[in-house]
């Protein structure tokens, strides 16, 4: 690693004041962005953690009846306490990586790196979630924009995010074998006024709503909707783990397993 | 530089170190606690975990400045203050959870934040908690019975005996 400073604010104006500085980039859990730095492909003068920000930290019940996390809630604490409230977020959040991962890593940490394989995505993006900011709320449909990229300014820090509960939910994950991220993952959640079907893993293009399977869905809520569709491989990630063919079937095959699984 | 100071194993300790200095490096380098062991350096391999205010962590993959006031559990504080070995530790031996060794302390740190938070797994939540604790001798059986037997539940007697 290239040397770098440490500031750990305690408030997030602290954090937006350090993260001002061209220079500083903002560390949640670090289970992505210490590899990364490892490798020496990021050169920040500061880092600044985030996960010793207390009003970022826990889990909470909205106005609205949605699922409040804070930006720098861990993952382990995220699939502890939304069990009984969002089983859905629960068993997403409870599956990626593995236990000391998940206790480190950070739901912000991972919708603000938007790797194309990471889980959160499909969460945020399947519930219509809301990605709230220090400076404002973007809806989850307006958020992300590509490969590793997101509606996030610099500086801009993530401070919530809001999921919407749906009425039954289920995230399927097809894992790579070697490295446990998800070849193809798919969060299904049916909303009274409407189904929401994200994908992780497969396009290149980062996560994506299927709306061909959200419209089918929304009239007949199961697998047997989905006969008739098929995926385009076009945009789909090809590497040695699959085909860009693969990666399209494996995106009905793991749609309709969670519209089976969702509860 | 910074100094950070936390408590390891139950004693205060302190240090100067830099921005970069991961955990693993800080136990190992500056305090001589060379029990957690670095396998990948990619938060990959699990024998580096250590606890960190009670949950298991990946000790390469976490900065020691994020430590500065914390309480830090790392294999040197798992044996009985007698000095004889813990119930995970002694399972493992007697079970031979183990062949060369390396992956261990860091088997045993997993096997005992598991314990902590669910006293009698089945096997199947065995497995799936060691996911990230990776073992290159033992094929995980021993392992597995070892983090059973330590938990108080029966397991078939290994073949050596």
């Amino acid at each position: 690693m290239y040397a770098f400073e440490i500031e750990r604010p305690s408030t997030i104006a602290d954090a937006v004041k350090a993260l001002s500085d061209e220079d500083a980039q903002a560390l949640g859990g670090g289970q992505t962005l210490i590899p990364t730095l490892k490798q020496r492909l990021a050169m920040p003068a500061t880092l600044v953690s985030l996960t010793g920000i207390g009003e970022m930290q826990g889990v909470c019940a909205g106005d609205n009846g949605e699922v409040c996390v804070g930006g720098a809630t861990n993952h382990a604490t995220v699939a502890a306490e939304t069990a009984a409230s969002y089983p859905g977020l629960s068993g997403l959040a409870g599956h990626i990586g593995d236990p000391a991962v998940r206790n480190r890593g950070t739901v912000g940490g991972s919708l603000a790196n938007n790797d194309p394989s990471a889980c959160y995505p499909a969460a945020a993006l399947g519930s219509g979630a809301t990605i709230i900011t220090n400076t404002r709320q973007i809806a989850a449909d307006d958020y992300f924009q590509g490969l590793f990229e997101t509606a996030l300014e610099e500086g801009e820090v993530i401070t919530e995010v809001r999921f919407p509960v749906p009425e039954k939910s289920h995230y399927e994950k097809f894992v790579q074998p070697a490295s446990r991220f998800a070849l193809v993952g798919v969060f299904v959640a049916k909303y009274a006024d409407g189904v929401r079907v994200a994908v992780t893993g497969a396009s290149e293009n980062g996560v994506f709503r299927w709306t061909e399977a959200e419209a089918a869905l929304a009239s007949d809520f199961s697998a047997g909707a989905l006969d008739g569709l098929t995926v385009p491989a076009d945009s789909m990630i090809a590497d040695l783990h699959g085909s860009s063919d693969y990666r399209a079937h494996l995106v009905k095959v793991m749609t309709g397993r969670a519209v089976t699984a969702a509860a | 530089m910074a100094s950070v100071t936390m408590t390891v194993n139950g004693k205060s300790v302190s240090g100067d170190v830099e921005g970069r200095t991961l955990m693993s490096d800080f136990l190992r380098n500056d305090l001589r606690l060379t029990g957690t062991h670095i396998g990948c350096d990619t938060s990959q391999c699990g024998a580096c975990v250590i606890h960190v205010n009670g949950e298991a962590v990946k000790s390469c993959t976490m900065f020691a400045v994020e430590a500065d006031g914390a309480e830090v559990a790392t294999i040197e504080g798992q044996a009985n203050t007698d000095g004889s070995l813990n119930v995970i530790q002694q399972a493992f031996q007697d079970h031979h959870g183990l062949q060369c060794g390396f992956c261990t302390p860091g088997m045993v740190m997993s096997a005992a934040a598991l314990l902590k938070d669910n006293p009698k797994p089945s096997e199947a939540e065995v497995r799936a908690y060691l996911e990230g604790n990776i073992c290159r001798c033992t094929g995980y059986h021993n392992i597995v019975k070892a983090i059973m037997a330590a938990s108080g539940q029966d397991v078939p007697a290994v073949a050596a005996e």
